[in-house]
């Protein structure tokens, strides 16, 4: 499953980074007399409800979300991984102040965080600005959820005998942390950071109703997703389900692609 | 066997269920009528407060309600109304003139907080109440109050206690409350009105408001037949509808409800002197107006279920509205001449000013609001044609507000008014220019200039104008201006859709709130 998940994988990313010369039209053109379109030549996937091709819509939001989505999982997973290896660290206020800040970070209601950055934007910022802060911002906020499933894995690993039997061994610290205990976190991350690649495409949809997700006319997988609201509507028109397919795709590879933690020891 | 057949028809009208369901967006907030501050406890005091008088929504005439008479006198200074006899709550107690006074008398307490009292007074002034017998009560201001009739429209006489569900003196009373779940309203059988027959008012036994917070759901229960009436549909809704019950769905045509952009043109802080040249420019503003293609607006936004709005006051509204002033059209050309004029030129695709700044601007919108998100992307996209660059942003309705009334940090808004009532007076805040709701520069200590010193005038004179014809004539001239100086860029009046089950008989949906529901004492099941 590995290679076929890996080549369509990377045609996601080359479709997506190529949209400008795959699209058969530009993304906010509005043909307005053809607004909410079926298939047909000209419009392989229909038109949205202002006329705008929904194929060349979908390519540039691919190459949106394929970049920021990741990116944003990217930095929760660092940042998880350098907190929670404090963690090891034989200090009780260490692990205390860890475990609060965890605590604080999952309880807060982000979503204030999120109204004061788009008030303190200008109101004139570049879309492409401002949805990079989005991202951004989304991958510092999310490092809680990772950095506790990361902590209770270091916490435990700590008694575990292996570990007991390298330091018995003489090994140094750095060497038992990348030849001994990666390994384990390996897997761990993979997974923390392909269950976080949708949570963020979901949450830019959401933050939208902000207008501080990707702002129109520029397409994302988040904004053409808020299409699939009225299910009636989607009965109707079915090919608005591409986004959604496309996504559920991208999850499926990234799963194939995850090591399990057996394999990875 | 005869006579058995005689009642037969009888016995099957009375078979019928009178109890009318419908949806309701959310739980009400409370049921004293003098409290109400949200569209569904509005809902249920329209159905349950007896009101002195009622506008009505057919003819936009005041009429008697629990008042068999009312006159207003002084000039437009007072009025005085003399009650029905043996009026009574739906409790059997009875109602006279000093139940009207306490009600005005706790509505006016500015330590009770009424919404009610706001509308009653003259600014921080309470009217003299001078009851002259159980069944007669004048109230007198110091000068004359505008649409002082129309006012009692939606004064609710209240019962003496109030209790958790009070009772009423309207056609309904609160008869249950499950919170989250419904509302059951039953007839008040102590309810004065009749019909030409005799028989007493209302002939629905009772009504359900099932809460339901979700529209989509709304119109499926709706589609079961589990509701009978839902008294706003969207355009998508009410299409889908039309598909499989046609005979339910309704278009009342051209709403009240207008749809518009505005610039900011206070001096704020945030707004650069040169942006705010444009913005103040009447021709900027006819040029941006000209080049917005409103037809299409309908067409695509709401599915040709709108009409392109020529001014404040909708063609719905047939006496108050200048029938002389038509919807703006497109002209394009017409407008680039406009803002050559002004000094503007169009290099490449870009329009610049004097000072050789490209012309690019926010526009800002409720999030969430998909016909308003669609109405900006379609002016961005129509103002391309001009050079001009449109940013569109949504906010959520709380920062929106925020920025257009408190901060100012803003330079075009798109948004809409839902009004009330079908009065010219019903927007005097927004016209004034003192008014804090004067959309492009509120709160202003002197009119900015003389068209708004104008418009200041008119709208006082029009408010304090007792004959209807004179005060036609100020109201044209405002809308007139308005049109001249183009403040607000007036772009739709989206249609009024309903549906009601054809099952319900005696319906004659307006477009003035509460639109089916207005006559709700006629209603019945056939």
């Amino acid at each position: 499953m590995t290679r076929p998940a890996t080549i369509l994988l990377a045609l996601v990313v080359v479709l997506g980074l190529a949209a400008p010369s795959l699209a058969p039209n530009p993304y906010d053109h509005q043909f307005r007399d053809m607004a909410s379109a079926s298939p047909q030549p000209g419009f392989p996937m229909g038109t949205d409800d202002l006329g705008r091709d929904r194929l060349s819509r979908l390519l540039y939001a691919t190459r949106v979300s394929v970049l920021l989505a990741p990116s944003a999982a990217t930095i929760s997973v660092l940042l998880a991984l350098l907190f929670s290896a404090l963690a090891a660290l034989p200090s009780r206020l260490v692990a205390w102040t860890l475990s609060l800040a965890n605590g604080i970070f999952l309880s807060l209601p982000w979503i204030f965080l999120f109204i004061i950055l788009r008030s303190k934007l200008s109101l004139n910022t570049d879309p492409l600005v401002s949805v990079t802060l989005t991202f951004a911002l989304m991958g510092v906020a999310g490092w809680a959820i990772p950095g506790r499933a990361f902590t209770a894995s270091i916490v435990e690993m700590k008694d575990a005998g292996w570990l007991l039997q390298a330091r018995a061994a003489g090994l140094r610290p750095w060497r038992i942390a990348t030849a001994h205990a990666w390994p384990h976190l390996w897997s761990l991350a993979l997974a923390q950071f392909r269950i976080l690649i949708p949570a963020y495409v979901l949450s830019e949809a959401s933050l939208g109703l902000l207008g501080l997700g990707v702002a129109d006319p520029m397409p994302s997988w988040g904004n053409l997703l808020r299409d699939l609201q009225h299910p009636d509507v989607v009965q109707a028109n079915p090919w608005t389900l591409a986004p959604l397919a496309l996504l559920v795709l991208v999850m499926i590879c990234l799963e194939s692609l995850t090591p399990s933690r057996k394999a990875a020891l | 066997m005869k006579h058995i057949l005689l009642l037969l028809p009888l016995v099957l009208s009375a078979a019928v269920p009178q109890q009318l369901r419908f949806a309701i967006n959310g739980d009400p907030k409370m049921f004293d009528v003098l409290m109400v501050a949200e569209s569904n406890s509005e809902t249920i005091r329209y159905l349950t407060a007896g009101v002195l008088l009622r506008v009505n929504r057919t003819t936009d005439v005041p009429q008697p309600e629990l008042a068999e008479s009312f006159q207003v006198k002084e000039g437009g200074r007072a009025i005085t109304f003399k009650l029905r006899p043996n009026l009574q709550f739906s409790d059997g107690t009875p109602l006279t003139a000093a139940d009207v006074e306490r009600t005005l008398r706790r509505a006016l307490d500015p330590k009770s907080g009424s919404p009610t009292g706001d509308t009653l007074r003259a600014g921080d002034t309470a009217p003299e109440i001078l009851v002259a017998n159980p069944r007669e009560i004048t109230l007198r201001y110091k000068a004359p109050k505008p649409g002082i009739d129309r006012l009692f429209d939606s004064v609710g006489i209240a019962p003496p206690v109030q209790t958790k569900l009070p009772p009423s003196s309207g056609a309904f009373f609160v008869a249950e409350y499950q919170p989250g779940t419904f509302v059951l309203l039953r007839r008040n059988s102590h309810y004065f009105k009749r019909d030409a027959k005799g028989v007493q008012l209302p002939y629905l036994d009772s009504i359900r408001l099932d809460i339901q917070a979700n529209a989509d759901i709304a119109l499926t229960r709706y589609q079961r037949g589990e509701f009978h009436l839902i008294n706003k549909l969207d355009a998508d809704s009410f299409d889908r509808l039309q598909k499989t019950q046609n005979n339910s769905v309704r278009s009342l045509g051209p709403s009240l409800d207008p749809e518009f952009i505005w610039f900011n043109q206070a001096p704020a802080k945030t707004l650069p002197e040169w942006k705010r040249a444009w913005f103040t420019s009447a021709a900027f503003r006819h040029a941006v107006s000209s080049a917005i293609r409103r037809e299409d607006m309908a067409r695509i936004v709401f599915k040709g279920h709108a009409h392109p709005a020529v001014g404040p006051i909708s063609t719905a509204n047939r006496f108050w509205v200048n029938a002389a002033l038509k919807p703006p059209v497109l002209d394009t050309k017409g407008g680039l001449a406009q803002l050559a004029k002004e000094g503007f030129t169009l290099r490449g695709n870009v329009l610049r000013d004097k000072g050789n700044h490209a012309v690019e601007f926010s526009l800002i919108t409720q999030a969430g609001k998909r016909p308003r998100e669609r109405m900006a992307s379609l002016v961005a996209d129509d103002l391309k044609a001009l050079g001009i660059k449109v940013n569109v942003v949504t906010l959520d309705f709380g920062s929106l507000l925020d920025r257009i009334s408190k901060s100012l940090d803003y330079e075009a808004a798109l948004l809409g008014f839902e009004n009330v009532d079908a009065d010219p007076s019903e927007e005097m805040n927004v016209w004034l220019s003192s008014g804090a709701q004067h959309a492009w520069w509120p709160a202003q200590k002197t009119p900015a200039t003389a068209w708004e010193a104008r418009i200041d005038k008119l709208e006082l004179a029009q408010a304090a104008e007792g004959v209807r014809a004179n005060r036609k004539n100020l109201v044209d001239e405002f809308q007139k201006i308005v049109r001249e100086e183009e403040p607000i860029i007036y772009l739709l009046n989206p249609d009024y859709l309903v549906a009601v089950s054809p099952s319900l008989k005696g319906v004659q949906p307006v477009v003035v709130p509460p639109q089916i529901l207005w006559n709700a004492e006629w209603l019945r099941f056939e």
